[in-house]
């Protein structure tokens, strides 16, 4: 077990090396962020007072070889627009995102995996095929349009919701600004999140429902069934256990998709978390937020990744990572 | 192969008709968007702005020949939506041809040889697969500050072939494992015998199912990219940016420049996902008798 451990943290560190890499190879080809700076009429002195503050004028592998030194400090140099360093900035929208993600994979998780095994036990009632019609178009309906059409029906025409932003924000501790424990702030969060979720949704619930299907069909049910075990034991204990290892497998694999959709989720609602931040940085060529952002996201999706590995041999005990 | 029966399973079954007929509809349109479409949204000449922001043809201040009404350049919806599908489905087609291609090439390599490649392969798409192709693909075309409809397709492609590699490396394992490979290779058949005889053939229903499922994901990505504006240039015609444009006008109630080019989307993915639907009961107990060994 510890082995495994120290071998996937080494993988990640490779995988990290990479992504800061092909990061820094990509910019080469990038539009130059002194022009962005020193403006379009700035003259070509001007210009170049600029790359030397940047460190810009030094040849490539130089840039790179300072910006992993840095790195392991925790320093990704100054963003090009706010002028405060990189990793403050990313780290400042945290909350923001942490929470309208957090809150996405909570109604994902909690209705998708209920709802599925609903649909399983009664196949063929209306109920079960008008939730798989809508799982169907859960799938079929890409993120940014279902926001738009929720901000349509619930912001602009019947006026219940908010359409943008994250409203009052208390900070609790540190400098951890939560929307959560206010009631216009939860207002804020319903649409965003809901948007947020409703991919993952219904993929979770056809997944669980393929799966308990499966497992309902097996001997070892029909015994607990037998033995005159409540409906809840029977389909909570014994199948919903051995039905949910593929889903634990999708929920880990869904990280990256849930980051990338929350970039577009916080767009569409002008949600003031990182995914916003990034793309504003790429369409103005702030290089250090870029990085940050995308070594900082990695960080994530290979932390998530380990952890839904180990969550495995508390599900299925038959597991063992040598 | 059963064609006969195939093709019976298929009409037996009214979703997938359905999802077919959907798809077939949409197909139709996109090819023939020249020929039946009452204008050529990108053609400069032939907007007016005096055309602007017309509503459906059945509310008031609807206009003929504008069925669907037009958006804020005098660009009739209708036209736009068939010219956007054109763009929706080649891109499509080129990213299920060129990551098909690449991630059946290295499902095959890292499947029947093993080893050292498969080791890299599989470490590779360990790593884009948790990355996800939407990131990828957003970062990459951020960075790259190029658009056209070549780039959109490679930039997907990019992390898209793990899908496929990943189910090829999967069945061609378990293929390798049958009597009938082994009797083959006793009787001395060569490898690229082996492989596209024998072992190809019988790994290609799984991976039609993948092709299936990220026909309609690559659609929807490609409409998500052009909605962020890391996607097409505003000169092609796209379904993500019409959404993009109409959002502006949400509050103003202009609601027929977001619910017409959504509904097309989503039409054509539900299409998509219902014959893909299909197509994996289809294949399953196939799949199932193959492992249990016929």
């Amino acid at each position: 077990m510890g082995a495994y451990i120290v071998r996937r943290l080494g993988q990640g560190l490779l995988v990290l090396l990479a992504v800061s890499f092909i990061c820094f190879v990509i910019f080469q080809y990038m539009g130059d962020p002194a022009w962005a700076l020193a403006g379009r009429y700035a003259t070509p002195k001007q210009l170049e007072l600029v790359r030397q503050k940047l460190g810009l004028d030094k040849p490539f592998y130089i840039q790179y070889i300072i910006f992993l030194k840095n790195a392991i400090r925790g320093n990704f140099g100054m963003s090009f627009v706010s002028r405060l360093p990189a990793m403050q900035v990313i780290l400042e929208r945290l909350p923001a995102t942490f929470e309208l993600a957090f809150m996405a994979m909570l109604l994902a998780v909690t209705f998708g995996v209920g709802l599925g095994v609903l649909v399983s036990v009664s196949p063929n009632s209306l109920f079960s095929r008008l939730i798989m019609a809508g799982s169907l178009i859960g799938i079929s309906i890409p993120t940014f349009l279902t926001g738009i059409l929720l901000i349509m029906i619930f912001a602009v025409e019947l006026r219940w919701l908010p359409p943008f932003g994250r409203g009052e924000v208390i900070r609790i501790f540190g400098g951890w600004r939560s929307g959560l424990l206010t009631w216009d702030g939860f207002k804020h969060l319903i649409l965003p999140a809901f948007t947020l979720s409703t991919y993952q949704l219904a993929v979770l619930l056809r997944l669980t429902r393929a799966g308990m299907m499966e497992v309902l069909g097996e001997e070892y049910i029909k015994t607990a069934w037998a033995k005159g075990l409540p409906p809840r034991s029977v389909l909570f204990k014994h199948a919903l256990r051995n039905a949910l290892i593929p889903v634990v497998t999708m929920i880990g694999l869904q990280f990256g998709e849930l980051i990338a959709f929350s970039i577009v989720t916080e767009t569409v609602f002008q949600w003031p978390g990182m995914g916003n931040l990034l793309l504003s940085a790429i369409f103005e060529s702030d290089q250090p937020v870029i990085v940050s952002y995308i070594t900082f996201v990695s960080l994530v999706i290979l932390s998530l990744n380990l952890l839904v590995d180990l969550l495995y041999v508390f599900i299925n005990p038959k597991i063992r990572y040598a | 192969m059963h064609r006969g029966r195939v093709l019976r399973h298929f009409l037996r079954d009214p979703s997938a008709v359905t999802g077919a007929a959907i798809l077939l509809l949409f197909v139709m349109g996109a090819i023939l968007a020249p020929l039946i479409a009452p204008q050529n949204p990108y053609d400069l000449e032939t907007l007016r702005l005096a055309d602007s922001l017309k509503p459906p043809i059945w509310m008031e201040g609807g206009e003929r020949p504008f069925l669907l009404g037009t958006d804020e350049q005098g660009r009739d919806i209708l036209s736009t939506i068939l010219y956007g599908c054109r763009t929706s489905l080649t891109v499509a087609f080129g990213v299920v041809l060129v990551a098909g291609t690449f991630g059946m090439v290295m499902g095959l390599l890292a499947g029947f040889y093993g080893g050292f490649i498969d080791a890299i392969v599989m470490r590779l798409a360990d790593v884009f697969y948790s990355f996800s192709t939407t990131l990828m693909a957003i970062l990459v075309l951020g960075l790259l500050k190029q658009k056209g409809v070549l780039v959109l397709i490679l930039a997907i492609s990019l992390t898209d072939w793990v899908r496929y590699a990943r189910t090829l490396r999967g069945t061609v394992l378990a293929i390798k494992e049958e009597d009938y490979i082994d009797a083959a290779r006793a009787l001395g058949a060569p490898t690229h015998r082996l492989i596209f005889r024998h072992v190809l053939p019988n790994a290609v229903p799984p991976l039609l199912v993948v092709a299936a499922v990220d026909f309609g994901v690559v659609i929807m990505l490609e409409a998500t990219l052009s909605f962020l504006g890391v996607g097409l240039p505003v000169t092609e015609p796209s379904l993500g940016m019409m959404i993009s444009i109409g959002r502006k006008y949400v509050y103003a109630g202009k609601w027929w420049l977001i619910v017409f080019p959504g509904l097309a989307l989503t039409a054509i993915v539900v299409g998509i996902n219902l014959v893909a639907d299909w197509l994996r009961e289809e294949i399953n107990p196939r799949i199932q008798k193959a492992v249990k060994g016929r």
